[in-house]
């Protein structure tokens, strides 16, 4: 298939659904067009509040409140992932101690948290960036743990065959490929980082996308939440791609499994 | 003693001692079932410097075993490695290794793979990438020199492996079934290659190989081990061709028939013994 026909028929997806909703929201072919609307707003209402918010230019401090938060999660969530998880895995009895308690802090479902980084923190930027870190902190610890140890052998005698002294073993060997196995969670991390920023925001704040659908919903404003749910995917998708530009960046050695596939 | 008269004398120990001696070597495991696997027992071998030695035996006898032990991965249940007149402690300093297993640095290009050997001991990156560009041109690979190890093929990674080995002048080669995944053809090439290099500067080398023809066609020396547990040492034989040799036109001299038939018939036995008892055990 070839790559014009791939993006007409998702685009086909798009416009069936909304032509589906539009039809359903403004109708009487499939129910009363009132109780739809109310529950599920219309489209073309939901496209013209977007545009609105941006016109208006409300919208964007939202998003930069939203992304500063995401960001400084991701960011200090990975720096301490990377050091925890390597220290971790260079000194196996501090691993084994602490086992029981890390899977404990990571079972736990972390929305439960929020109340408490509200009441530590307040309500501005850094009880959201708190949540976000608790969740970034885990996924890159366990990569990082995982890439340090599954270091082939052979490679690594290899190395220490080389010459290799243990700071040179880090910086060449394990270093390398444990941030591989962090760069190669990337999606999720960067995923979480924009979760805790949102849901922090959505249980208590003044500021930013989860506080703006917050809001909305609490008028039941549908349309506004709906036009909220956009805005938030459209800048997921946009994070997304980034993120898939720097992993292409920094994983050049690794070997493309796709390269099979028939695209 | 001055500095200077004990380079020298240094020096001259290390020109007369053999590169490596192994005496009453034996190599064991412990299990996960809390026993104790013999892998290699009661076995003596001198190297001298500058020789070239191929080890024979059949899959799972102890040869990497052997080697591991000779480059200081492993330390000997029993026994003495001895490098160059001293007793190995930690890993030989000597000795540059060529994996069985794929071992290069999948994260780093086939240059920079190269170059890390003499950057890690101190060698300015320039100069070591300089350096490395004229390995990766003597094993035929300098228009591949930004490639990462996925995108060569598996003689060309040996062939950056051999080059990452060399670039350090080590006294001591180990190669493992450097040749072992590749088809014949490629084989026979390695094989020149590695000779070529060699004779231009000459090293101990330990080659590993399960070939026979291959063994006899680059060796000095070729060693038979028995089949495992507590394999051993059970032939040892000086092959009297002449050198420069090329691996393809070796085996038309009816010497190298000669040679290669005297190894069998001493050996057929014990060989065949040893690959039942590996096949037993893999299927
Ligand atoms: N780490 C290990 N633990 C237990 N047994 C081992 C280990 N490494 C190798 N062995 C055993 O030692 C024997 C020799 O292995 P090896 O030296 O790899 O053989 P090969 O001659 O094929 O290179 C084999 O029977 C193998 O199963
Ligand atoms: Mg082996």
């Amino acid at each position: 298939m070839n790559r014009l026909t791939l993006i007409s028929l998702q685009v086909l997806v798009a416009v069936v659904v909304l032509v589906f909703w539009h039809i359903a929201s403004t109708t009487t072919l499939i129910g009363n067009p009132k109780t739809i609307s109310f529950f599920f707003a219309e489209p073309l209402a939901v496209g013209k509040r977007m545009v609105q918010w941006f016109m208006e230019g409300s919208i964007w401090y939202h998003l930069g409140i939203t992304l500063t938060e995401a960001a400084l999660a991701f960011i200090i969530g990975s720096l301490g992932g990377v050091i925890i998880g390597f220290w971790f895995a260079r000194k196996p009895l501090l691993a084994a101690v602490f086992d029981p308690y890390v899977k404990a802090a990571n079972a736990l479902p972390r929305v439960v948290l929020a109340p408490i980084f509200a009441l530590w923190l307040g309500l501005g930027i850094w009880s959201k960036v708190a949540l976000g870190v608790t969740l970034v902190f885990f996924i890159v610890f366990f990569n990082v743990y995982q890439g340090v140890k599954e270091v082939s052998p052979a490679v690594l005698s290899n190395a220490r065959m080389l010459g290799m002294n243990e700071r040179q073993l880090l910086r060449h060997v394990y270093m390398p490929s444990a941030l591989s196995w962090m760069f190669s969670s990337l999606h999720t991390s960067v995923g979480f980082a924009v979760v805790g920023a949102v849901v922090g925001e959505y249980l208590g704040s003044a500021a930013g996308l989860g506080y703006l659908i917050h809001e909305a919903e609490s008028v039941f404003d549908v349309t506004g939440v709906f036009a909220g749910m956009f805005v938030l995917m459209g800048f997921v998708i946009l994070v997304d791609w980034l993120v898939t530009l720097v992993e292409n960046r920094l994983l050049v050695w690794r070997p493309k499994t796709s390269v099979i596939s028939n695209r | 003693m001055t500095i200077a008269e004990k380079n020298t004398a240094e020096l001259n120990e290390t020109q007369d001692a053999n590169a490596v001696e192994l005496n009453g070597v034996h190599i064991a495991f412990s299990l996960p079932d809390g026993g104790i696997y013999e892998a290699v027992g009661e076995t003596n071998l001198v190297v001298s410097d500058r020789e070239f030695v191929a080890i024979v035996g059949p899959t799972g006898c102890g040869k990497s075993t052997l080697l591991n032990a000779t480059a200081g991965l492993l330390k000997p249940a029993q026994g003495q490695v001895r490098t160059f007149a001293k007793p190995l402690s930690g890993l030989n300093k000597h000795a540059g290794y060529l994996f069985q297993q794929d071992s290069l640095m999948p994260w780093k290009t086939a240059i920079d793979n190269v170059a890390i050997g003499l950057e890690v001991s101190g060698t300015s990156r320039r100069e070591a990438l300089e350096q490395a560009r004229i390995w990766l041109g003597k094993v035929g690979l300098s228009a591949f020199a930004d490639r990462y190890p996925h995108m060569l093929s598996g003689g060309q990674r040996k062939r950056v492996g051999l080059a990452q080995v060399l670039i350090r002048h080590p006294k001591i080669l180990l190669m493992d079934e450097p040749f072992g995944p590749l088809d014949a053809q490629t084989r026979l090439i390695m094989g020149d290659l590695l000779l070529s290099l060699w004779s231009a500067d000459r090293k101990a080398v330990m080659f590993v190989t399960h070939d026979l023809d291959e063994a006899i066609g680059l060796a000095d020396r070729v060693i038979i081990m028995s089949a495992g547990p507590s394999s051993r040492i059970i032939g040892n034989y000086t092959i009297p061709l002449k050198r420069p040799r090329n691996m393809a036109d070796i085996k038309s001299e009816p010497q190298f028939h000669e040679v290669h038939r005297e190894i069998w018939n001493a050996l057929k036995e014990e060989v065949l013994k040893g690959y039942r008892q590996t096949e037993e055990v893999q299927s």
